[in-house]
C-alpha cells in the first residue's frame, strides 16, 4: 500500500512535475523504505548488497549499547550524585520525574533509565531537528539526494555530549558541525574532517565552561555536600593525582561504564560489543582499531618507563587509559570513519598508532585537556590525506622497481 | 637536551607558524594546490629558516643589541642600534633567500621551476620575518636559534603539506560555487587550526 502511494506520488517529483524541487525529499522518504529501484549494473562494478544505507544501518545498530548505556548511566550517575547529597538540577526533567513519581534512587532501574532519557532524548531530538533541517536544505538546494550518513552523525553527536549542556548549544555545535564540517564539502563522503568530531571541538573550545570540568553529572553539588560525587571525571582527576585518583574505583565499573563522563563513551564494553559486530561485517576497520591500541600501549608503556616527578600522569598504566573517557567510544566509532579517516590499508595501521600516540601524550603532557582521544582523531584526520599521499606514492615507488629489475 | 627538544616541539605544533599565528599566509594558500609543489615550497622554507634565525641571532648579538658593540672597542658600549632591526633583518633574509635560489637553479631546475615565483617571495614571506623577530623577543642563544629556525620551518613545511593533501582529496568534492578555491582553502586552514589546538598549553 505504501509502494503504491509512493508510486503514485512519483511523478510529481520528476523533472517537470509540479514538486520537481522536492525531489530529494521524496527520493530519502522512497529508498528508506525500499531498496532502489536503480542498481548497479555492468561489469566495472563490485556488485555487493552492502550499499551506503546498509553501512549506516549497521554502525546504527553497533551503537545500541552505548546508546542503552547513556540512558542508564547518565540516570545511575545522577541519582548516586543526589543520593550522596547533591541537589537535583532545578529543571523540568527534576519536575518530570517528580510527576512520574519515580524516586532519585541509583538501585532502581527504571528510574535511573527514566532519568537518562530525560537528558539523553531532548539533546538526540535536537541534534536530529537540527541538522536533519539543514541536510534538508542543502540537499533541496543544492540538488543532491538526502544521505543516510546523518543517521549516524546524528546519533554520535550527543553520545560524546555532557548530560546538562543547554540545548541551544547542542543546535548551535550540530549547526557548525554539519555545515561547515560536511555540506560545504558537498555532502556525505567529500568531507575531511569528521562532522561529530567537528561539533564537539566547536562546542569544547566555545563554550569550555560547558564541556570540561564539573559538568559531566546532571546534579548540583550543595556547599553541604563538597565530597560528594563533584561531577568531574576520573580523567581529570587523574591529571592532578595520577593512579591514586583511580582508589576508589574499581576495573570493571570503569570496563562497563559506570563512571561518569559524556552520555555515550563510558562503556568500553559497550563499544567492544559494537566493535566486534563492526569488524565481523566489516564496517569498520580492524586495522585502524588495532592501530589505535598499539599506539596507545606502546606510547603508555613509554610514558611509563620515563616516569615524572612532577607530573603523576605518566604514571598511569595503558589499561586505565583504554577504559577512561572517550577512549573505546573514539577507537570505535571516530576514528574508523570511513571518510575521514585514512584510506589505504597501510595508511590505516599509521593512521590507527599515531591517533593512540597522540591521545596518550595530549592526555598526560596536555594539563589544559585532560580528554583527548576526540582531538587525537581530528588532529590526524587533518593529516590522514597526506599519509594516504605517501603511502600511494611509496607503493607506486615499490611497483616501478619490481618492473625495471 | 631536553630544553632544545621543547624549543623544537613547541615551535613545530605549538605555536605552528601557519595554523597557530597565521603567519604566511599568502604562500600557505597559494602554493598548497599539489602534494610535490608543497614539499618543495616546505622544504625551502625550512632551509631559508634555518639559516636566516641563526643569522639573524648573530646580527642582534654582535651588531645591534644594547651594548652589543663592546667588543670592537669600549667606548661603543653605549650605543643601542635595535632600532635598525626590521631593516637588517629583511636584508638579512632577503640575501639568504637568494643565494638558496641560486643553488636550486643551478642544482635542482625542476624543483626552481616549480616554485616559480614563490621562492623570491619567501623573502617577503612574514613567516620567515616572524621566525627572527620572536627569536629576538625570547632572547634565544645562537643553539637555541638554530633549534627554533628548524623547528618553526618545520611546522610549516608540515601544515602546508598537510593542507596540499586535503586539496588534493579535495577533487572529489562538491563545493558550493562561491567557495571554490580560496573560499573554502580560508575554511580549510581554520578547521585544520582547530584540529592543531590539540597542542595548545601543552607544556614540556
Amino acid at each position: 500500500m505504501l509502494r503504491k502511494l509512493l508510486d503514485s506520488v512519483e511523478p510529481q517529483f520528476h523533472k517537470g512535475g509540479r514538486l520537481e524541487r522536492f525531489y530529494p525529499l521524496y527520493e530519502a522518504t522512497d529508498t528508506f523504505l525500499y531498496t532502489p529501484g536503480s542498481v548497479t549494473a555492468g561489469a566495472s562494478h563490485v556488485r555487493d548488497s552492502v550499499d551506503l544505507k546498509r553501512i549506516m544501518s549497521i554502525v546504527v545498530l553497533s551503537l545500541a549499547g552505548t546508546i542503552a548505556m547513556a540512558m542508564y548511566n547518565t540516570g545511575l550517575q545522577a541519582n548516586l550524585s543526589i543520593e550522596s547529597g547533591s541537589q537535583p538540577l532545578a529543571n523540568w526533567q527534576t519536575a518530570a520525574m517528580g510527576a512520574m513519581g519515580l524516586p532519585f534512587a541509583s538501585n532502581d532501574l527504571i528510574a535511573c533509565i527514566v532519568h537518562g532519557a530525560l537528558y539523553f532524548l531532548p539533546v538526540t531530538l535536537v541534534v536530529y531537528t537540527v541538522g536533519g533541517t539543514l541536510e534538508g536544505l542543502f540537499a533541496q538546494i543544492r540538488r543532491h539526494e538526502i544521505n543516510e550518513g546523518f543517521l549516524v552523525t546524528g546519533m554520535l553527536i550527543p553520545l560524546i555530549l555532557p548530560p546538562a549542556i543547554p540545548l541551544w548549544q547542542v543546535a548551535v555545535g550540530t549547526a557548525f558541525g554539519v555545515v561547515i564540517g560536511k555540506e560545504i564539502f558537498g555532502g556525505t563522503g567529500m568531507n575531511i574532517l569528521n562532522p561529530a568530531l567537528v561539533a564537539r571541538a566547536f562546542l569544547f573550545f566555545a563554550y569550555p565552561a560547558y564541556m570540561s570540568g564539573e559538568v559531566w553529572v546532571a546534579a548540583a553539588p550543595t556547599a553541604a555536600t563538597p565530597d560528594a560525587y563533584t561531577g568531574a571525571t576520573y580523567l581529570a582527576a587523574t591529571t592532578v593525582a595520577g593512579v591514586d585518583a583511580l582508589q576508589g574505583l574499581s576495573f570493571m565499573d570503569a570496563f562497563i561504564g559506570f563512571i561518569p563522563g559524556s552520555m555515550g563513551e563510558t562503556s568500553a564494553l559497550a563499544c567492544l560489543a559494537g566493535a566486534i559486530l563492526l569488524i565481523v561485517t566489516g564496517v569498520g576497520s580492524w586495522r585502524i582499531m588495532a592501530g589505535v591500541t598499539l599506539g596507545t600501549i606502546a606510547m603508555a608503556m613509554t610514558l611509563n618507563a620515563i616516569g615524572s616527578t612532577t607530573n603523576p600522569y605518566f604514571n598511569v598504566p595503558f589499561w586505565w587509559h583504554m577504559v577512561l573517557g572517550g577512549w573505546a567510544f573514539g577507537t570505535v566509532y571516530m576514528a574508523t570513519d570511513p571518510v575521514s579517516a585514512a584510506q589505504t590499508n597501510s595508511g590505516r595501521w599509521i593512521f590507527g598508532v599515531l591517533v593512540g600516540v597522540l591521545t596518550v601524550l595530549i592526555r598526560v603532557v596536555n594539563p589544559a585537556y585532560p580528554e583527548g582521544v576526540m582531538l587525537a582523531i581530528l588532529l590526524m584526520n587533518v593529516f590522514a590525506p597526506t599519509i594516504d599521499f605517501f603511502v600511494v606514492r611509496s607503493n607506486v615507488r615499490r611497483r616501478r622497481l619490481r618492473e625495471v629489475t | 637536551m631536553e630544553h632544545y627538544l621543547s624549543i623544537a616541539v613547541r615551535a613545530m605544533f605549538v605555536e605552528n607558524m601557519a595554523l597557530a599565528f597565521f603567519l604566511g599566509m599568502c604562500s600557505f594558500l597559494a602554493v598548497s594546490k599539489k602534494v610535490e609543489t608543497a614539499i618543495g615550497l616546505g622544504f625551502a622554507v625550512v632551509v631559508v629558516q634555518t639559516i636566516t634565525v641563526p643569522l639573524n641571532n648573530l646580527i642582534y648579538h654582535y651588531l645591534l643589541k644594547e651594548g652589543a658593540l663592546a667588543w670592537l672597542s669600549p667606548t661603543l658600549a653605549t650605543y643601542d642600534l635595535s632600532f635598525l632591526g626590521f631593516l637588517t633583518y629583511i636584508g638579512t633574509i632577503a640575501a639568504a633567500v637568494q643565494i638558496v635560489e641560486m643553488i636550486l637553479d643551478r642544482h635542482v631546475p625542476a624543483l626552481y621551476a616549480t616554485l616559480g615565483i614563490f621562492l623570491p617571495l619567501i623573502a617577503v614571506n612574514c613567516a620567515i620575518l616572524g621566525g627572527t623577530l620572536f627569536m629576538v623577543e625570547r632572547s634565544y642563544t645562537l643553539a637555541e636559534s638554530v633549534v627554533f629556525g628548524v623547528g618553526s620551518g618545520g611546522g610549516f613545511a608540515l601544515a602546508i603539506v598537510a593542507l596540499a593533501a586535503i586539496r588534493e582529496r579535495m577533487r572529489y568534492s562538491n563545493v558550493p560555487e562561491g567557495l571554490r578555491g580560496l573560499g573554502i582553502t580560508f575554511i580549510i586552514t581554520g578547521l585544520m587550526a582547530i584540529g592543531f589546538m590539540a597542542f595548545a598549553g601543552i607544556q614540556l
